[in-house]
């Protein structure tokens, strides 16, 4: 880990926090305390403790197979990580799938270093108690796209269908509260309690949250993934659990990220 | 007919098939049932949520299909279905307890899967509206219920329309964000009269 950093890291959190009691003091919206405290520690998010890990996964051979996953095929050729991904998810010529982030490294840990898919897929998530391989790795990927606008292709037909059937994922209304991503994502200026809330369907609200995934969560002390980010809103959604790296969560996903085309990757971001 | 020539046919026939099930795939039939499909393979159980929650009644299906936007003729079927299910009391009372109905307004809980079957569900009314005025952290999805029955006073009529509301919203609009809290099981018949009473009960701090 890069003790500099951490040093960064230190000041920068604290000043945070006596910023937020401030403003609990002073009434300002919940919204405005979080772009304080992300403006605040925008030049050293926790994430990058994340972005580290993943880096050094990234760099170092491992598996039954001994190998790192710099020959991994991100879809800019082998080992290319810069740029990747603001053109995910894409079809893959060699699963002849649709793949987004996660589900594409699922592939290279399996194929480069033999790492049984059941394995990672049992625990796809950090947890307070066990870090994440495949969630650290994405947090590095990911950071290697800062500042590069979204550009998602819909032209191979598979990646065109996948956009289409992850819209209509996104309007399935279902389960016992009739709950679609839809209810609380498609109309402007809502919130619920007093999280605001994006309306995914117009191209600002999308680009912006987009954005900013994965991202390290404050209140629960981790970074988290994209995949995580769909998860847990189909639990609120009192929806059964979707399985990692499926094709209803990529092509959700490429929904999300087409919607978000044009606006500048800005992650791993910083929520509440 | 020789042998050269029924395979051809054959082929013909197998290939017509093919690019006839390929167009279907595009047509938007073809991508809400393909949706249906995978939505079906790629949920599993987890907790108390099990993977046949994915599988939609009519009314789920069509405000998926038509983006809550209905044909006039299929909504007005609907909504009267709904509202011929609804199960009123038998006791022909409409009014709980406001205070306990302002604690299960309080409550965003139950049906997820981190939620135990025997945990209470709450009602998950302040997520989506304002009710009581000293209640700020209040969402915005609904509209603002704060002095609903300062407002609309409460006859039987009302406090039977208030009960209708809530245990089945869909029953005057089909595809509303509400969930259907009586009409799924949410909510038992008990709780649901103690939201009539938050809402409607003079006392109750909505209408103070």
């Amino acid at each position: 880990m890069n003790n500099s950093n951490v040093i960064k890291l230190i000041p920068l959190l604290v000043l945070a926090t006596s910023c937020a009691a401030t403003a609990a003091e002073s009434e300002i919206s919940d919204s405005d305390r979080i772009a304080q405290y992300r403006e605040m520690i925008s030049d050293g998010n926790p994430a990058d403790f994340d972005e580290m890990r993943g880096e050094a996964l990234w760099k170092t051979v491992a598996g039954p197979k001994q190998a790192s996953l710099e020959k991994c095929d991100l879809g800019k050729g082998a080992g290319v990580v810069k740029g990747v991904y603001t053109e995910l998810p894409r079809y893959f010529k060699d699963t002849g799938k649709v793949q987004d982030l996660e589900s594409r490294l699922l592939t290279c840990m399996t194929t480069l270093q033999g790492i049984p898919e059941e394995e990672i897929a049992a625990k796809p998530f950090a947890s307070e108690k066990k870090a994440s391989d495949i969630s650290s790795l994405a947090t590095y990927v990911v950071g290697q796209s800062k500042g590069i606008k979204m550009a998602v292709s819909t032209k191979h037909p598979q990646a065109k269908e996948a956009y289409e059937i992850g819209k209509r994922i996104f309007n399935y209304r279902a389960g016992p509260y009739d709950f679609a991503c839809s209810t609380c994502h498609a109309t402007s200026n809502v919130r619920i309690r007093m999280q605001d809330l994006p309306n995914l369907n117009v191209r600002k609200d999308a680009q912006a949250a987009y954005a900013n995934w994965p991202a390290y969560r404050v209140s629960q002390g981790l970074t988290r993934s994209f995949q995580w980010r769909l998860n847990d809103c189909f639990r609120q959604q009192r929806f059964p659990e979707p399985k990692f790296a499926s094709e209803a969560t990529v092509a959700l996903t490429m929904f999300l990220a087409v919607s978000a085309n044009g606006g500048e990757y800005a992650g791993p971001g910083l929520k509440r | 007919m020789n042998a050269k020539l029924i395979i051809g046919l054959a082929v013909s026939a197998a290939l017509a098939s093919i690019s006839l099930s390929a167009q279907a795939g595009n047509t938007a039939g073809g991508l809400d049932a393909k949706t249906a499909e995978i939505v079906k393979r790629d949920f599993r159980d987890k907790g108390i949520a099990k993977a046949t929650r994915v599988n939609q009644d009519e009314l789920q299906a069509m405000c998926s299909k038509y983006v809550d936007n209905l044909p006039a003729k299929l909504k007005t079927r609907l909504e009267a279905e709904q509202s011929d299910a609804i199960k009123w009391p038998a006791d022909g009372k409409y009014m709980g307890d406001w205070k306990a109905g302002e604690k299960l307004a309080q409550s965003g809980r139950g049906m997820t899967w981190s939620d135990k079957a025997e945990d209470p569900a709450g009602g998950n009314c302040y997520n989506c509206h304002q009710l009581s005025s000293k209640e700020i952290a209040f969402g915005t999805i609904g509209p603002s219920l704060l002095n609903f029955g300062k407002l609309r006073g409460n006859s039987e009529a009302n406090q039977r329309y208030t009960y209708s509301r809530i245990y089945n919203a869909k029953a005057m609009n089909a595809c509303a964000n509400m969930p259907r809290f009586g009409h799924m099981g949410i909510l038992t018949e008990a709780q649901i009269k103690d939201l009539v009473a938050l809402l409607l009960d003079p006392e109750s701090p909505v209408n103070k």
